[in-house]
């Protein structure tokens, strides 16, 4: 039992996220290896008694979505994160902290039951929503109902659809049964903010309540103003039912520019750049501004070339095979991207408990390259283009027009792979185009791009690699390679349905070798954005299992 | 002048129809669409993506969607923003008042010191002071906006830190003396522009009047020169200026797409570049219509101002 700050008891547990901060952030920072160098020493101070001061956290892209079940880019999380909670989050190592929830679910505990079919939550004592209005068990069934309520436009149904006869079965227990097994659905929850019912179901239409822009939640932060275009201004929760908030106000300003808010980084206007963080190309100005600290964050994004395997040429795995070897990805790493990005070989992120460090590495081996073409049969022509049965070795590389350091990445390509009888083209778009039906359809040749392969933080990667996921054949999943492979189905249907952490590890191991055996996607590197804060700013944590860095800022508090 | 009214008021209605047509057509026809940074980020699959669309009634066809649109707007309702979730005309509101207070501003500025470069430049042509304010006007329209922000930024905000490097005031003062701080370094950079079209307008308009018969018919007559240059001269002159005007009221509500995103400027610029990049038609659509009407009635005001300034024209056959 747990006594905290405002009289109330916890039944348990005795950890939450924001404990997670007693061990101070710059330790946990240099813990994980990426902090810089330069990361907190010392005892962080002790923070206020009650919230003081503010941060300002610049963004380059402008939240505009509040109603977190509704349709949002990734920025808007840094909102619904201070505003909403979930039943539980995940912390930095992949952990999952209960929040709303006391526990978390589990075969052991019986949460879980009846082969992953029953599941059981407790509820928090004591959380109210920013109105005062206490938070029960009705406003977690509610949700859950409005998720895949047929008229409401919601994010994704992903998981949410297999929930059947939600049960409130007292004030603070709630219970539903899945139509199949689904392991992932813990990590879906981890994501899944509870709204109010008490002020939602009141709306004629939730799609457009009034309450969307003038959210109520049970967050560190209650809503405060926005000034569109400009910045969303968040006011301390002073009855929060976690640690915290030890700020008074939390501002999110957007600045579109990247150039323009890493000026205003440096001139000091905004304290901490998050999110698509500072161009590689201030790096090393940034690491050494005094009064600044600028981190590596990790991220499990990638960035990949992308094959469509119905394409005549990328569906033959002898020429994916010749194009990995012969991409120079340690070039494209250092040179283009100033050595700050990571190379990788799996499609799972590296911070990830899931992911496989045995793959083998690539090398970049033109002649190796060369020998797998001649091998299959890829017979060099007068043009010195290969061609096979007819058809020659040519394909479209992608990307967005703009994009400077990708079309820079682009032509690196075009030239290692002119030298081993492979003819590129490019073929670049504007954001809108591309990520349009082009994308989603499969209507590329091939497409560089920066993309994850997970449900939220669980390492199954079934809509984006599963043969039933294939948007332009079936209409659903994303699966735009459209890579079909039964060995790779029946892994990932096992690891689903398996909730024992230490055999899905084994499952989603031998699922990378195969993808890496496979080549459905070529990866490139793993994604290590630069972000930057203040001095004198405590609790910053990076968080490769949050899709902010903005998860734990009702722990966050200056030192004076 | 009632008839004058009516017929440019259905000409401005056929034209307001044209241009919401060939503004839809040409937003709907373009590949992309409202969702495809949903897709980009990955967090939304197929099944999502397609009942989205369906919801927001975009799998119809173009005149149906069209054709709702347009009585939705007789109505009065510009819709929901797809990105906000707000009604356009909310959103546009928001973002009119950084933008006069940035326009206004600057276009005053302009104004002044364009008027006073250009009459001076005209009355005495070729002096040392006209050449200068050629050859730094010739410099000036030649600048792109953007860098030379970046300029200012460099130097005044990083270099010196004289001036903050963006924002319309420093969140938590909102004071007058702030606002003011932080309008210097966008307004120097709209109004270098501004001012060098101005002062050549005025020049070139001086000096077509300063040559006319009646100026040397006052001259001959013994007028003080100073009265021959306010009086004959320069309200002469204003006319094209007010047509000039007129036609600069659009871009004073419209904002100024580069300055405003170098400076941060929640302005309808930054608001008009983000609806495109997003593809949130109801938005993109109201920010054209908006400025279509702005348009329309700057022309209409221009016409109006100029039977003010010279009342010959008011009373020819109006």
């Amino acid at each position: 039992m747990t006594k905290i700050a405002d009289g109330h008891i916890l039944p348990m547990p005795a950890i939450h996220r924001r404990d997670l901060l007693a061990l101070g952030a710059g330790g946990l920072l240099a813990a994980s290896g990426l902090g810089s160098a330069r990361a907190q020493t010392k005892a962080a101070p002790p923070p206020p008694s009650k919230p003081t001061g503010q941060v300002v956290v610049g963004l380059s892209q402008e939240p505009t979505a509040f109603n977190p079940l509704m349709p949002g880019i990734e920025v808007d999380e840094t909102v619904w994160m201070q505003i909403f909670n979930t039943l539980w989050v995940a912390d930095p190592k992949g952990n999952l902290i209960p929040d709303l929830a006391v526990e978390i679910p589990s075969e052991t505990n019986g949460g879980i039951s009846d082969g992953g079919l029953a599941w059981k939550v407790k509820l928090r004592e004591g959380v109210t929503w920013h109105d005062g209005t206490p938070f029960t068990a009705e406003d977690v069934k509610y949700t859950l109902e409005l998720i895949v309520a047929p008229g409401f436009k919601s994010r994704t149904r992903v998981g949410h659809a297999f929930v059947r006869d939600i049960k409130v079965t007292g004030p603070l227990e709630i219970s539903w049964r899945m139509e199949k097994a689904y392991a992932p659905y813990l990590a879906l929850l981890s994501n899944t903010y509870i709204v109010p019912k008490h002020l939602l179901e009141k709306a004629a239409d939730p799609n457009t309540a009034p309450y969307n822009a003038a959210p109520v939640g049970t967050g560190p932060f209650k809503w405060g103003t926005r000034t569109p275009g400009d910045n969303i201004q968040l006011v301390a929760n002073e009855k929060f039912h976690g640690k915290g908030p030890y700020l008074e106000r939390a501002v999110l300003k957007y600045v579109p520019d990247q150039t323009a808010l890493y000026a205003q980084f440096r001139t000091g206007q905004v304290d901490l750049i998050i999110g698509t963080g500072i161009p590689a190309n201030f790096y090393a100005e940034a690491v050494k501004l005094p009064g600044r600290k600028v981190v590596k964050v990790p991220s499990a994004s990638l960035e990949i070339l992308m094959p469509n395997l119905e394409h005549p040429v990328l569906k033959d795995k002898a020429v994916r095979k010749a194009l990995y070897a012969s991409i120079n990805k340690q070039a494209i790493i250092d040179i283009i991207y100033y050595g700050l990005h990571i190379p990788t070989e799996s499609f799972a992120p590296q911070d990830s408990w899931a992911y496989n460090p045995g793959l083998p590495k690539q090398t970049y081996d033109l002649a190796l390259a060369n020998k797998i073409l001649d091998d299959a049969g890829w017979k060099r022509s007068g043009s010195g283009t290969r061609m096979k049965d007819g058809v020659p070795l040519t394909f479209a590389v992608s990307t967005t027009t703009g994009a400077a350091l990708r079309e820079q990445t682009q032509q690196l390509m075009m030239q290692d792979w002119a030298q081993i009888g492979v003819k590129m083209t490019i073929n670049n778009m504007p954001a809108a185009v591309i990520w349009g039906d082009f994308y989603t359809r499969s209507k590329f040749d091939s497409l560089v791009v920066g993309t994850a392969f997970r449900t939220v933080i669980d390492p199954d990667p079934a809509h984006r690699f599963g043969s039933d996921a294939i948007p332009a054949k079936s209409g659903n999943g994303a699966n735009q390679m459209q890579w079909q492979n039964a060995e790779a189905d029946a892994l990932m249907k096992e690891g689903q349905t398996t909730f024992d952490q230490a055999k899905r590890k084994a499952i989603y191991f031998k699922l990378q070798e195969l993808v890496r055996e496979e080549l459905p996607i070529l990866p490139i590197y793993q994604y290590a954005p630069v972000e930057g804060y203040k001095e004198g700013l405590i609790g910053f944590e990076p968080n490769v299992n949050a899709r902010q860095n903005t998860w734990n800022m009702g722990s966050w508090y200056w030192a004076r | 002048m009632s008839g004058f009214l009516l017929q440019r008021l259905m000409q401005a209605i056929l034209l307001l129809l044209i241009v919401s047509m060939i503004g839809f057509a040409i937003l709907h026809l373009a590949p992309g669409g409202p969702l495809s940074q949903f897709a980009a980020g990955g967090e939304m699959n197929q099944e999502d993506l397609d009942r989205i669309i369906e919801q927001l009634g975009l799998n119809r066809p173009m005149p149906v969607q069209y054709a709702e649109w347009l009585w939705r707007m007789l109505k009065g309702d510009w819709g929901l923003s797809y990105r906000d979730q707000q009604p356009v005309l909310h959103i546009i509101a928001g973002h009119l008042g950084p933008t006069l207070e940035l326009m206004l501003t600057s276009t005053l500025l302009a104004m002044v010191i364009g008027a006073w470069i250009g009459i001076i430049g005209a009355v005495k042509r070729y002096s040392l002071f006209d050449g200068i304010a050629t050859i730094g006007t010739m410099i000036a329209l030649s600048i792109p906006t953007f860098w030379f922000g970046l300029v200012v930024i460099y130097v005044f905000s990083v270099g010196l830190g004289w001036l903050p490097s963006g924002n319309r005031f420093t969140i938590g003062d909102g004071s007058f003396l702030n606002r003011l701080h932080h309008l210097i370094g966008p307004c120097i950079v709209l109004a270098l522009v501004s001012t060098a079209v101005w002062s050549r307008y005025m020049r070139s308009s001086m000096l077509d009047v300063i040559n006319q018969d009646f100026v040397r018919t006052a001259r001959a007559k013994g007028v003080p020169e100073r009265r021959i240059l306010m009086t004959h001269v320069l309200r002469n002159a204003l006319l094209p200026m007010i047509t000039i005007t007129g036609l600069h009221v659009p871009s004073l509500l419209s904002g100024a797409l580069v300055t405003e995103t170098v400076f941060t400027w929640p302005g309808m610029g930054r608001l008009f570049l983000d609806s495109i990049s997003y593809r949130d038609y109801p938005v993109v659509m109201g920010i054209l219509m908006f400025t279509a009407v702005m348009v329309l009635l700057g022309s209409l005001l221009a016409d109006l101002l100029y039977g003010v300034a010279d009342p010959r024209i008011a009373r020819s056959g109006r």
